[in-house]
């Protein structure tokens, strides 16, 4: 029975829980981080739980209290809102389990709001994926970014100036796309994406479905900081809370590229989008321009954090290009990338944290050859998934970008194919870079410093082990990801 | 004997060793133990195999599905049984010398040393029985990445230039070989590496081929060092001397040439190799390789960079032998891997030696040493003497076969660049000798002996081996029938 209510039940936990945290945080402010993990954690337990059950079987369409669309509001979960919620939940557990020490460090007066916005946030993110409607999906993205605006605001001095950004673009985003939407409904009368999608054939070459789509995905683009519309995102990043960066730079952009995957592969179909301008390879393009740009600025930044961001931007790139591609490889290779994205970033903000909770700065300049043996496991999990984002096998960065290449050679498309080898030299220029520091005596350094300097000093458990269960996780996907790949391949749209 | 699972064991053995070296890091002897221990089982291990190898059999193995339709695979037919005895019998022989040397010369940080080591071992022997081409690739990548720590290993200004060298280089051709495998993919529908190539009868463009082509060639060519690619190498000898001895000798270019061998014999395969004229651009690369290499080779005073460019040079004329196309040229080719190997080892070895022991580097400063380390310099000429290619030492056998090979092909300068290459090889390595011997060294050489025993025996072993594998090539382990056996296969399309 509880089969049937999963949708419902993994997203509005978050809702639930969201308000459970303030009540019992006015009581005993201790309580709010454990019981975001928990509420994280059932979700993810139904979601992972969901994935499996439902591995195989057709989409199940959830009408919240039996009514039907129009009138009611659908969810629909099938493969690809299954996998996604899975690795948005499960990521974000691990975040927020890790964000213990972090809280009581960075901002111990605002746990209580900042948990509980957290869950709103997931609330958002998870409707945003499950939602089978476009209107619906305008709301839950309002609920997300908003929550994001508070949480990006909870930072350094700096960090209410770069949320303000972010709420400025933000909002332009989202109020494109809700004008696309209403385009979209002036033409088919519908707001339901299963059921709007068999009627746009009909008005392929309709200029309001063409202006529809290049403002929905334009909206879309900027919440996925898709070159050029990437600019609030490495202020936000930088100085907001290491968990609050460590919580939305992995499923922040890649909530946003499903949405784009949903719009442009699912609801138009590449055909469509196509049709009189080619879309698809403008986005593609200013994908592999973000690429590049992203990976050039994160060469240049001292500050481990704004490097990430950077790194970010480049990765969504990925993301986006794969889709863009418009093939098979194209789509396993962005849908994979998605879950090793997640699992990296995270996984290097954490990293950040932990430096930020030891040595109070995470600035790339002043790292020093002590952290290694300081920190041995949180430096073997930035190596880790330093050398996964750069694409080394059998790590899992290395399979998206396998993939990513098949779906260019597919495609024909040098150009992308040589975006992405070139982008994954300039990932090792950034990340080696920092790895040499960490690893290495400096050799400018006085001649006088030992070789072996600080005993091993490592962050508290529950940062250390959701770091390191994390870089280990690199190594199973990696070496697993076929199981992970039938998956995807079944979700593969149609017309391809 | 059931001895599927046998190559994975192979590989596994020093990586698993990889876990009590870290951990017995406080206790030297306990650790050095562990790295000849997995060294012998290696070479067990692959030893057994070596029948099989002889009969021309091929064991094949899938441990795990790594992307769709493609295994992780290990096969272990001739060639890579050929190029796992060299590099796993070669192991033996340098965790012996590391031991010496590293604790001659006072080096730090051993243990992470002796662990990267290991894994290299482990790649390196992946490298040989990987069955198909993303196999080849995951251990390729994974050798870049386990022999940077050996390179950087003295953490100075000189070290880390090198460090960033290696990468930038390993890592682009790894990306190379990452499209040129997706290419290879797309194109044939397959990724195996199939004796006769995969290329063959198909309909392709000749641009779309020399694309194909080019990316494998900048893929394995980097670290089979063909020029102009070739500048990390000589960066690179700021590592400590084993790791140049069997890195940048055995396993790191040998990986490379090997790589070379299988893409033009398992890949392209002969017919593809000379429809689209591709076997030409590699006999003009090679061939340029090995001249300039050997000129190059005159210029350098450090001698370990004089030998770093004798490998350039000698890495080519393998390279040179599998652009012939012909089954006698392959043969040679193939034959001097081996050759090469242990008589490139003996002379970084020799190099490490007088180093530890006299704290030289140059070759200028050698005057008289011959009269101090008589057992290391008698083996230096062994080495040397064999790679100028002079009977009975082993280095003239397989160039005999690449010689007759390219008259077979019906090509004449090729052979006249080995000729030239031979006076050339006499030509650079003879000062060394001419000062060691017959110049009269400082009176400060008399306080020193002989290196350490460690050290010393392994290099009159490699010299040994050397001469023995030039009279006797079928000794022991049948390398002139492995090698004539695998370019059978790779011409008659099958045994």
């Amino acid at each position: 029975m509880i089969e049937t209510h999963l949708p419902a039940i993994i997203s509005l936990n978050f809702l639930v829980f969201s308000v459970i945290i303030p009540l019992f945080g006015v009581w005993k402010r201790e309580l709010c981080q454990p019981l975001a993990s928990l509420g994280t954690g059932i979700s993810s337990v139904f979601s992972v739980y969901g994935f499996i059950y439902y591995l195989n079987d057709i989409p199940l369409r959830y009408l919240f209290g039996g009514w039907e669309p129009p009138v009611g509001i659908e969810f629909v979960y099938d493969g690809l809102s299954a996998f996604v919620i899975m690795v948005i939940n499960v990521i974000a557990f691990f975040v927020l389990i890790h964000s213990r020490q972090v809280a009581v460090n960075e901002f111990p007066h605002k746990q209580m709001a900042y948990y509980s916005v957290a869950m709103l946030l997931m609330l958002g993110f998870n409707g945003m994926v499950l939602t089978g409607d476009l209107f619906n999906l305008f709301v839950f993205l309002e609920i997300a970014s908003l929550s994001m605006y508070a949480l990006i605001a909870i930072g350094d001095r700096a960090a209410p100036f770069s949320a303000f950004r972010y709420l400025i673009i933000g909002t332009t985003g989202g109020t494109l796309y809700l004008l696309g939407v209403g385009f979209l409904y002036t033409v088919t009368g519908t707001l339901n994406i299963i059921d709007m999608a068999p009627m746009l054939p009909e008005f392929a070459g309709n200029t309001a479905v063409i202006t529809a789509v290049v403002l929905m995905v334009v909206g879309i683009g900027t919440k996925a900081a898709l070159f050029p519309m990437h600019g609030w995102l490495p202020d936000s990043y930088t100085y907001a809370a290491s968990s609050s960066s460590a919580l939305i730079a992995p499923i922040g952009t890649k909530v946003a590229a499903y949405v784009l995957i949903r719009i442009m592969l699912y609801l138009f179909g590449i055909e469509l989008i196509d049709l009189v301008v080619p879309i698809s390879y403008i986005v593609g393009l200013l994908a592999c321009i973000g690429i590049l740009y992203g990976s050039i600025m994160a060469i240049a930044q001292n500050e481990m954090k704004r490097m990430l961001a950077y790194s970010s931007i480049s990765q969504i790139g990925y993301i986006i290009m794969g889709i863009s591609l418009a093939n098979p490889y194209g789509f396993i290779g962005a849908l994979l990338h998605i879950l090793n994205h997640a699992v990296m970033k995270a996984c290097l903000f954490m990293v950040a944290a932990n430096l930020r909770q030891k040595e109070g700065h995470s600035d790339i300049t002043r790292f020093d050859h002590s952290y290694r043996r300081k920190y041995p496991w949180t430096m073997f999990s930035f190596a880790t998934a330093a050398i996964s984002m750069v694409g080394l096998p059998p790590l899992a960065g290395f399979f998206s970008k396998w993939y990513l290449v098949l779906g260019t050679v597919e495609a024909d498309n040098w150009l992308f194919l040589a975006v992405i080898l070139v982008s994954s030299l300039l990932n090792a220029v950034y990340f080696f870079r920092v790895l040499e520091k960490v690893y290495m005596k400096n050799p400018d350094a006085d001649e006088q410093i030992p070789d072996h300097v600080g005993e091993k000093d490592e962050v508290p458990p529950s940062m250390l082990y959701s770091t390191s269960i994390l870089a280990v996780g690199l190594f199973l996907i990696g070496i697993f990801n076929v199981a992970i790949v039938t998956v995807i391949m079944n979700m593969i749209p149609s017309g391809f | 004997m059931d001895l599927t699972y046998v190559p994975l064991y192979a590989i596994l053995v020093s990586l698993v060793a990889v876990i009590p070296i870290l951990l017995s890091s406080n206790r030297p002897n306990l650790r050095e133990f562990w790295t000849i221990l997995a060294a012998v089982i290696k070479f067990g291990l692959v030893l057994t195999l070596l029948p099989s190898a002889v009969r021309g059999e091929t064991i094949v193995f899938d441990i795990i599905e790594i992307a769709p339709n493609v295994p992780l695979q290990l096969t272990a037919d001739p060639f890579g049984v050929f190029f796992a005895v060299i590099a796993s019998g070669l192991w033996i022989f340098t965790s012996f010398y590391s031991i010496g040397y590293m604790r001659g010369a006072g080096e730090k940080k051993q243990t992470r040393y002796f662990a990267s080591f290991a894994v290299c071992l482990s790649s390196t022997i992946g490298i040989a029985f990987s069955g198909n081409l993303l196999t080849f690739v995951i251990f390729y990548e994974i050798l870049t990445l386990a022999t940077y720590p050996l390179v950087i290993h003295k953490e100075n200004k000189e070290a880390i230039a090198g460090g960033r060298q290696y990468l930038a280089y390993t890592l682009t051709a790894g990306l190379m070989l990452v499209a040129a495998a997706a290419l290879t993919y797309y194109l044939t529908g397959t990724m195996d590496f199939t004796p006769g190539g995969v290329f063959g009868g198909l309909d392709i463009s000749a641009p779309m081929m020399l694309i194909v082509f080019l990316l494998f060639l900048g893929g394995v060519g980097v670290k089979a060092g063909i020029m102009p690619i070739h500048s990390w190498l000589p960066t690179a000898m700021v590592a400590p001397t084993p790791v140049s001895a069997l890195l940048h000798a055995v396993a790191v270019v040998k990986s490379g040439v090997f790589g070379v061998i299988r893409v033009v014999g398992f890949i392209f395969g002969s017919e593809a190799m000379t429809a689209y004229s591709l076997n030409e651009i590699l006999i003009v690369i090679a061939g340029i390789t090995i001249l300039c290499a050997s000129l190059l080779a005159f210029r350098q005073d450090n001698l370990k960079r004089r030998l770093a460019y004798s490998t350039v040079g000698h890495l080519s004329y393998i390279v040179l032998g599998a652009a012939l196309i012909t089954p006698l040229g392959m043969t040679g080719g193939i034959m001097h891997i081996a050759a090469h190997a242990t008589m490139k080892i003996t002379l970084f070895f020799c190099a490490g030696a007088i180093y530890v022991n006299l704290h030289k580097q140059d070759i200028s400063d050698l005057n008289g040493i011959a009269k101090v380390m008589p057992w290391t310099m008698g083996a230096f000429v062994v080495g040397s003497m064999g790679l100028a290619g002079i009977p009975p030492l082993n280095g003239f056998v397989s160039k005999w076969y690449l010689a007759i090979g390219s008259l077979e092909g019906g090509m004449l300068i090729p052979v006249l660049i080995l000729v030239i290459s031979g006076l050339l090889n006499v030509g650079y390595f003879f000062p060394i000798i001419w000062r060691a011997y017959f110049k009269k060294g400082g009176p400060e050489l008399e306080k020193y002996g002989e290196a350490s025993p460690f050290m010393v025996v392994p290099i009159m072993v490699t010299a040994a081996l050397s001469v023995i594998f030039g009279l006797f090539p079928d000794l022991f382990f049948n390398f002139y029938e492995l090698a004539s056996n695998i370019s059978n296969s790779i011409f008659n399309g099958g045994m």
